[in-house]
C-alpha cells in the first residue's frame, strides 16, 4: 500500500501543479467573443476584458502609420474605430471589405486597441461568373 | 470522367456495406465462404476508392472546369505539381483523400493477413469497413467531389455549365511543403485506424495473449512517423510561408494534429509494459481508442469550423456527421469494454518508484496531461459557451504555461527511463548510468549561465538536452565497445552493427536523440529578436550582428503570379554575407497575394526577412526581420526522428547469425572476447 501511496503523491503533485499553471495561463490569456452590437451593452469590468470581435473592414478606412494601423470595423449596423498595435505583420487578406477578427481591449476613448488580427477575404470565391460556389478559404 | 469517378465511389460504398454487413454475418455464422467474401469485398472497396481518387486527379490534369471542385481549386496556369495538391486543398477532395489513404492501409492489412490470424481478422475487417463506410457516406451523399457545376434557373432546377478556367488554388497553398504536408498528416490520422481496429477486434474476440500488440506495433509506428513528419512539415510551412516568424501558434488545427500524436506516443511506450510485464492492459486499449477518436476529432475541427482558426473551412454541416460518428465510436468502444472487461486483467503490480515501469507510468501521465490541457484549451470556446453562455478562448500563454514544464519533465524521463531496470533499480546501477550524464549536463548549464543565458526554462532545457544526449551517446558507446572488442571494427561500424542487432532499442534511442535536437530548437525561441522598419532604398536596418541593406526593388513575372521583390544585402560585422530576396506574390486569377519569406539559416540561428508590404502613405517598403536562434535544430531533429523510426521498424538481425559470426571471428578465442558479446545480446532492454 505504501508504494501505491508514493505513486499517488507523485501523480498528485504533477496534476495539481499543472492545473494551477493552467489556471494562471487561463487568467492571462482568456479572451471573450463579442459581437459589435454587444460591445455597447457591456458594463463594468466586462468592458476592459480581453475580447475578440468579428466584422468587416470599412471601405477606404485603413490608415497605415509607423507602428500602428487604424481602420474602422463595421457590422450589425455599428462601427468601431480600431488601432492595431500588434507586432505581427497584418495578414495579406486584410484589405478593404475583408472580414476581420480583431483581438484586444477597448480603450477609454472609445477606440479598440487590437493586438492580433485575423482576416479572411470574403469575396473570394463567391458570385463568380457562371455559377455560385461555396466559399472555401485556406486549406488544411 | 466525373461520372466514372462518382460511380466508382458509389460502388465502393456498396462494397464497404457488404464488407461490414457480410463480415458481421461471417463472425456470427463462421462460414468460411462468407468470411472470404467479406474480406474480398473489403479489398474491392479499396480498389474502387483508388479508381475514384485517380479519376478526380485526372479531372484536375485535364482541366475539366465543369466540375465544381476543380473550378474552385485549380486553373489552367497552375503547375502540374500543384494540381496534385489541389486534390486535398478543399473539403470534398480532402475527405476523398482521407478515404484513399485509409484504403491503402486497409488493403495492406487485409492482404498481409489474408491467411493469418483467422480468429481476429474477420473482426478487424468489419471495423475497418465500418470506418470506411462512414467516410464513403460523407463523400457520396454529403460532400461529393464530383458534383457538376450548376447554376439555379428560374424554375429552381439546376442547369449544368462549364467554365473556361478555374478560380485557382489558394496562394498560401502553392508551396512545396503543401504538397507533402497534408499527405503525411493524413497518413498519420488514417494510420491510427489500424491499431484501433486491432485493439477493438482483440477485445471483441477476446483474442488470447498479447498478439494484437505485436501485430499492430509496426502499423502504429508507421502512423506515428507520418504524424510526426506531418506536424513538423506543417510547422515548417507556417514558418516559411505565413511570415510571422514562428512555426507553432497553438492554432486549433495545429493542436488537433498534436493530440493524437501525444496519445499515440504514450501508447508506443506503455505498450511495452504490457509486452514485458502484462500490465496496463485497460490503459493501452483505451489509449488506442482515444487516439483514434482524437484523429476523428482532428478531422472534425479542421472541417467544421467549430473553433475559429486560420485553417478551418467555412461553416459547414459536415460537423454534425463527425460528431455522430464520434458518438458511435465511443459507444462501441464503451460497450466492448464493459462486456469484456475481465479479459483485460493486469498480471502484475508496480514494484518500485525507481523502475522502468514507473518511468513509463509517468511518461504516460505527462503525455496525457499535456493532451488534456491542449484539448481543453482548444475546445474552451465551445465548452464555455455551453456552460456560461459567453464564448471565451484561451491563447498561447495558457498552452505554454502548462506544456513547457510538461515538455521538460518528459525530456528528463526520456533520459532516465530507458536506463532504469524493470521492477527495481539498484543504487549502483543508478550511479553507473547517470554519473557522467549528470556531470556533463550540469557543466553545460554552468557554462551557458556564464555566457549570459538567464531564461530559466531555456537553461533547464539545455541542461536536460545535454544530460539526455549523453545518456544516449553513453549507451551507444558501451554497446559499441563490446562489439569492437570482439570484431575489431571501427567505432562507426560497431555502432551500426549494434543498432542492427537490436533495431527496436537503438532505433528508439535515435528517435530520442532527434527529440533532444527538437527541444534544443524549441529552447532557442527564448532568444528570438525582431525588428520592423520602413526602409528607403539604400538604407539599412540592424538586427543582432546583421545589417540589412535594401539595395533595390524589382518585379518578376511568373506563369501564375507576379512577384514584388526586395533585394537585400546581408552584412555581418560590416562584411557582406549574402543576398536575400523576400517577395510578395500577387496572383491575378483570384486577386490574392502571399508572402515569400527569405531565410538565411545556420545551425546557430535563422535570419528571417519578410517584405511586409508597401506603406501607401509614405510609399516606402516595410521590412520585418527576425533572428530566430537554433530553429534549424527542429527540422534536423525531425529528420533524425524519422530515421530512428525507420531503423526501429527494421527487423533485428537474428541472434543466431550474430553468434555464428562471433564464433568465426574469435578464431583464437580469448575469454574476455566472448563474454561481453553475450552482454551485447542481452534481451529485454528495449
Amino acid at each position: 500500500m505504501k508504494k501505491q501511496a508514493k505513486f499517488g503523491i507523485g501523480i498528485g503533485v504533477i496534476v495539481i501543479s499543472m492545473v494551477s499553471l493552467a489556471w494562471l495561463g487561463y487568467g492571462e490569456s482568456k479572451t471573450y467573443y463579442h459581437t459589435l452590437a454587444e460591445l455597447d451593452t457591456l458594463k463594468g469590468s466586462a468592458r476592459t476584458e480581453r475580447m475578440r470581435i468579428g466584422g468587416t473592414v470599412q471601405n477606404g478606412s485603413i490608415h497605415r502609420m509607423t507602428g500602428r494601423v487604424d481602420f474602422v470595423l463595421e457590422g450589425e449596423g455599428k462601427s468601431l474605430p480600431v488601432s492595431y498595435v500588434g507586432s505581427d505583420p497584418l495578414p495579406d487578406t486584410f484589405v478593404d471589405n475583408s472580414q476581420a477578427l480583431i483581438e484586444g481591449r477597448p480603450a477609454a476613448d472609445g477606440r479598440f486597441v487590437a493586438e492580433h488580427i485575423q482576416a479572411k477575404c470574403a469575396s473570394k470565391y463567391e458570385a463568380a461568373p457562371g455559377g455560385k460556389l461555396p466559399a472555401t478559404p485556406a486549406g488544411t | 470522367m466525373d461520372v466514372f469517378g462518382s460511380f466508382a465511389l458509389i460502388l465502393a460504398f456498396v462494397c464497404a456495406l457488404y464488407a461490414f454487413g457480410g463480415g458481421i454475418a461471417a463472425i456470427v455464422t463462421r462460414h468460411p465462404l462468407l468470411i472470404k467474401s467479406a474480406r474480398q469485398s473489403g479489398m474491392a472497396t479499396c480498389a474502387l476508392i483508388f479508381v475514384s481518387t485517380l479519376s478526380l486527379v485526372y479531372l484536375f490534369f485535364s482541366d475539366n472546369y465543369s466540375v465544381a471542385y476543380v473550378v474552385s481549386h485549380s486553373n489552367r496556369d497552375l503547375s502540374t505539381f500543384f494540381k496534385v495538391a489541389a486534390l486535398w486543398s478543399g473539403q470534398e477532395g480532402s475527405l476523398l483523400f482521407w478515404s484513399f489513404l485509409l484504403a491503402i492501409y486497409v488493403f495492406s492489412v487485409l492482404f498481409t493477413y489474408r491467411s493469418k490470424n483467422g480468429e481476429l481478422m474477420p473482426y478487424v475487417g468489419v471495423i475497418l469497413a465500418g470506418v470506411q463506410l462512414f467516410f464513403l457516406t460523407i463523400s457520396n451523399f454529403v460532400a461529393s467531389p464530383f458534383k457538376a457545376l450548376g447554376v439555379a434557373n428560374a424554375s429552381g432546377a439546376f442547369d449544368l455549365v462549364a467554365r473556361a478556367d478555374g478560380n485557382g488554388l489558394n496562394p498560401v497553398l502553392q508551396y512545396p511543403e503543401m504538397v507533402i504536408h497534408p499527405p503525411n498528416l493524413y497518413s498519420g490520422y488514417t494510420g491510427f485506424t489500424i491499431p484501433f481496429a486491432f485493439a477493438l477486434a482483440a477485445l471483441l474476440a477476446r483474442y488470447p495473449g498479447e498478439k494484437w500488440i505485436h501485430l499492430t506495433r509496426k502499423w502504429t509506428m508507421i502512423a506515428w512517423c507520418f504524424q510526426s513528419m506531418g506536424i513538423l512539415l506543417g510547422a515548417h510551412w507556417a514558418y516559411a510561408v505565413l511570415g510571422w516568424g514562428g512555426y507553432w501558434g497553438w492554432d486549433p488545427v495545429e493542436n488537433a494534429s498534436l493530440l493524437p500524436w501525444l496519445t499515440g506516443t504514450a501508447f508506443l511506450h506503455s505498450v511495452m509494459m504490457q509486452e514485458k510485464r502484462g500490465m496496463m492492459k485497460v490503459w493501452n486499449v483505451w489509449l488506442v481508442f482515444v487516439t483514434f477518436m482524437l484523429c476523428i476529432l482532428g478531422t472534425l475541427l479542421t472541417r467544421s469550423g467549430v473553433v475559429s482558426s486560420v485553417h478551418a473551412f467555412a461553416q459547414s454541416s459536415i460537423g454534425s456527421w463527425f460528431v455522430g460518428f464520434l458518438c458511435v465510436v465511443a459507444g462501441v468502444c464503451l460497450a466492448a469494454y464493459f462486456k469484456n472487461k475481465d479479459y483485460l486483467k493486469s498480471e502484475n503490480q508496480l514494484d518500485s518508484l525507481v523502475s522502468r515501469e514507473s518511468s513509463f507510468l509517468f511518461n504516460n501521465l505527462v503525455l496525457l496531461v499535456a493532451c488534456v490541457a491542449v484539448l481543453s484549451g482548444t475546445l474552451f470556446p465551445v465548452f464555455s459557451e455551453w456552460f456560461t453562455g459567453s464564448r471565451i478562448s484561451v491563447g498561447a500563454p495558457f498552452f505554454n504555461k502548462v506544456n513547457i514544464p510538461l515538455g521538460l519533465l518528459l525530456l528528463f524521463l526520456t533520459g532516465v527511463g530507458p536506463l532504469l531496470a524493470w521492477r527495481k533499480t539498484s543504487t549502483e546501477s543508478l550511479l553507473r548510468n547517470f554519473k557522467w550524464p549528470s556531470i556533463l549536463g550540469l557543466l553545460a548549464g554552468v557554462t551557458a549561465f556564464m555566457f549570459g543565458v538567464r531564461e530559466m526554462f531555456a537553461l533547464i532545457c539545455f541542461v536536460l538536452c545535454v544530460f539526455v544526449g549523453s545518456t544516449i551517446v553513453q549507451e551507444f558507446f558501451r554497446g559499441a565497445k563490446v562489439v569492437r572488442i570482439r570484431s575489431g571494427a571501427s567505432w562507426l561500424a560497431s555502432c551500426v552493427d549494434l543498432t542492427l542487432r537490436n533495431t527496436r532499442r537503438y532505433g528508439g534511442y535515435i528517435v530520442h536523440l532527434g527529440m533532444v535536437m527538437i527541444f534544443i530548437g524549441l529552447a532557442g525561441q527564448a532568444f528570438n529578436k525582431e525588428v520592423e522598419k520602413e526602409l528607403p532604398i539604400g538604407s539599412t536596418v540592424k538586427i543582432g550582428n546583421y545589417d540589412l541593406l535594401l539595395q533595390s526593388m524589382d518585379q518578376k513575372q511568373e506563369k501564375n503570379y507576379v512577384a514584388d521583390r526586395m533585394i537585400v544585402e546581408v552584412l555581418r560585422n560590416d562584411k557582406p554575407v549574402m543576398m536575400l530576396y523576400p517577395e510578395r506574390r500577387n496572383f491575378p486569377t483570384n486577386q490574392e497575394s502571399g508572402t515569400m519569406v527569405a531565410i538565411y539559416s545556420t545551425l546557430r540561428e535563422d535570419l528571417y526577412v519578410v517584405y511586409a508590404g508597401m506603406n501607401p502613405q509614405t510609399n516606402l517598403p516595410t521590412v520585418h526581420a527576425f533572428i530566430n536562434p537554433l530553429v534549424k535544430w527542429v527540422w534536423w531533429g525531425g529528420m533524425v526522428v524519422v530515421m530512428g523510426t525507420i531503423v526501429a521498424l527494421l527487423p533485428s538481425r537474428a541472434a543466431v547469425v550474430v553468434l555464428a559470426k562471433a564464433a568465426s571471428t574469435a578464431g583464437a578465442p580469448e575469454l574476455g572476447g566472448m563474454r561481453p558479446a553475450q552482454v551485447a545480446l542481452r534481451e529485454g532492454h528495449d
